[in-house]
């Protein structure tokens, strides 16, 4: 690991040694992850293996996908999961999709003393678009572990099933004003 | 409207189409009723929208003085699993006081003061307006600004660390410890029964932890050795269930800092077991947890909840042999079947 030129105690290194749960089955996986001390808008640098290989998922992927594309209105949704943990099944594959783009998003925006997790989709918005990609816009809500904050969170998402996910563009939100 | 607050996962139900069928306040007047014998209602309090508090005592009628273990649940409005497993386990101890060998053998000894929602309008809040709201709902800056978090509110190093003194924060800690009337309901009684009471318990999601003090030090309280072995006890038992795993340790060593938590709190005026349960999940759903894992999450934690008592049962009312039989579990299984059926005929 090559250090900073400039300052020698910037960076704080982390070796992770994780299980990731896959479908039926789980994984090992190990990481390294670097937080840049003296400038917290720099993301943390994230480098992993995985051993062995995570499980195919193009069958679903695809049924997702022409669905969809089979829609004749662009999709429009809100609270997902609502307010009792429900997610209808349709909608289902809207939040995987939203929990996996908010990774994206809390890596971005992470440091040593955060903890994010997704929380709820608000409103999700298809754009529609003229290529063979999916593109949605998000408002979700992160929750922030030691603030406890709950976070509004814009993001583009755009996906395909041999491309995968790509947050193309997001932005935090102020929270509503406390009645 | 009759729906103060609603009963949500009573008992092992999906919750669509439950909401409002019956409120909480109503589930303690008719669990008092047909088990007067057994349970008491008592008044702790007001809340700040002066809707009232109240707690239940289970307490096996007898010429003994009896020790005390306090659980609350609701302290964070969001945090809905936790009045629906304080409801769990009054409902679990009320059906199976006479076959459950362990249960009736701590009920000869330990009273059991079950809070089920300390933040009612907190609760209520997350009901009809938003559904991640956390603190109380006390009005500030000429009601600009709403809610303190409760549990920074109590007076254990209070206002230290991990807190915000900015009301538009989630973990604001108030104007003072026990400025609000929950915290202070709730604290004013503790104080009064402190002597007898053996075990605190303040249940809370998500995160699958069962904390031990202190979180506003790493320092380890005096009894920290004995405190995480029988917390290991209960997450053995609790994972012995369906799996689940819960870490165990003090709140400042593996979660974060805080201070004027209750469960500090309890410990600090000395009650010597005190406990913070954060329920399942471990962020995948986080507060918003979906139905069908509301029945075995109350279920393990029951488990855990029961191992607890019954370790302070036998070190302080050491003697007396427990059988456990496998007809008592049959019987409990049969028994919430029978209630599922009993809420079907109520729509």
């Amino acid at each position: 690991m090559q250090n900073d030129s400039f300052n020698k105690i910037n960076v704080l290194h982390y070796h992770l040694e994780l299980v990731l749960e896959d479908i039926d089955s789980t994984v090992n996986c190990t990481a390294e992850v670097l937080y840049h001390l003296g400038n917290k808008n720099i993301a943390p640098d994230v480098q992993f293996t995985i051993e062995g290989e995570l499980k195919n998922t193009d069958e679903a992927d695809n049924i997702f996908y022409s669905q969809i594309k089979s829609l004749e209105k662009e999709l429009v949704a809100e609270n997902i999961p609502d307010s009792h943990g429900h997610v209808s099944p349709e909608m289902e594959p809207i939040r995987l999709l939203a929990w996996v783009a908010s990774g994206y998003v809390m890596w971005q925006n992470s440091t040593e003393n955060t903890k994010f997790q997704f929380a709820q989709i608000k409103h999700v918005k298809q754009v529609k678009r003229s290529d063979e990609y999916l593109e949605f816009d998000y408002m979700i809500l992160l929750h922030e572990m030691v603030s406890q904050e709950i976070i509004p969170w814009q993001m583009t998402v755009l996906w395909h099933p041999q491309h995968g996910v790509q947050v193309t563009q997001d932005s935090r939100q102020p929270k509503h004003a406390s009645e | 409207s009759s729906c103060v607050f609603c009963l949500s996962y009573p008992l092992g139900m999906t919750a669509a189409g439950l909401r409002c069928r019956k409120s909480i306040y109503q589930w303690m007047t008719q669990i008092q009723k047909s088990n007067s014998k057994l349970v008491t209602q008592h008044y702790l309090g007001k809340t700040i929208e002066n809707r009232t508090m109240y707690y239940l005592q289970i307490s096996q009628p007898s010429d003994k003085t009896k020790k005390i273990i306090w659980m609350d649940c609701g302290i964070h409005a969001r945090e809905w699993i936790s009045p629906a497993f304080c409801q769990w386990f009054v409902k679990e101890i009320l059906q199976n006081y006479k076959s459950d060998p362990r249960i009736s053998r701590f009920l000869k000894n330990l009273d059991l003061y079950i809070l089920p929602v300390l933040n009612i309008d907190g609760y209520i809040y997350s009901w009809e307006k938003d559904r991640l709201w956390r603190k109380n709902r006390s009005p500030h800056m000429n009601g600009t600004c709403y809610g303190t978090d409760l549990n920074r509110n109590f007076n254990s190093s209070w206002g230290s660390i991990g807190v915000s003194y900015n009301c538009s924060s989630e973990i604001f800690c108030g104007s003072g410890p026990e400025s609000e009337p929950e915290t202070r309901a709730m604290a004013q009684f503790i104080e009064r029964k402190k002597s007898d009471i053996l075990c605190y318990l303040t249940i809370h999601s998500y995160g699958q932890y069962i904390l031990t003090p202190y979180g506003s030090t790493t320092k380890p309280p005096s009894n920290s050795e004995e405190l995480m072995h029988v917390a290991k006890k209960a997450s053995a038992a609790l994972m012995g269930k369906y799996g689940t795993r819960y870490e165990v340790g003090s709140t400042s060593l593996i979660l974060y800092s805080n201070s004027g938590s209750s469960r500090d709190w309890a410990h600090m005026i000395g009650i010597p077991f005190s406990y913070t349960f954060e329920l399942r999940d471990k962020g995948s759903h986080g507060f918003v947890l979906p139905p069908d894992q509301i029945q075995p999450t109350c279920e393990e934690t029951m488990l855990a909840v029961t191992t607890i008592i019954d370790y302070i049962d036998q070190k302080y009312f050491p003697g007396g042999a427990v059988m456990l039989t496998s007809g008592s579990l049959g019987l409990s299984l049969c028994l919430s079947v029978r209630a599922l059926l009993v809420l079907i005929a109520m729509f």
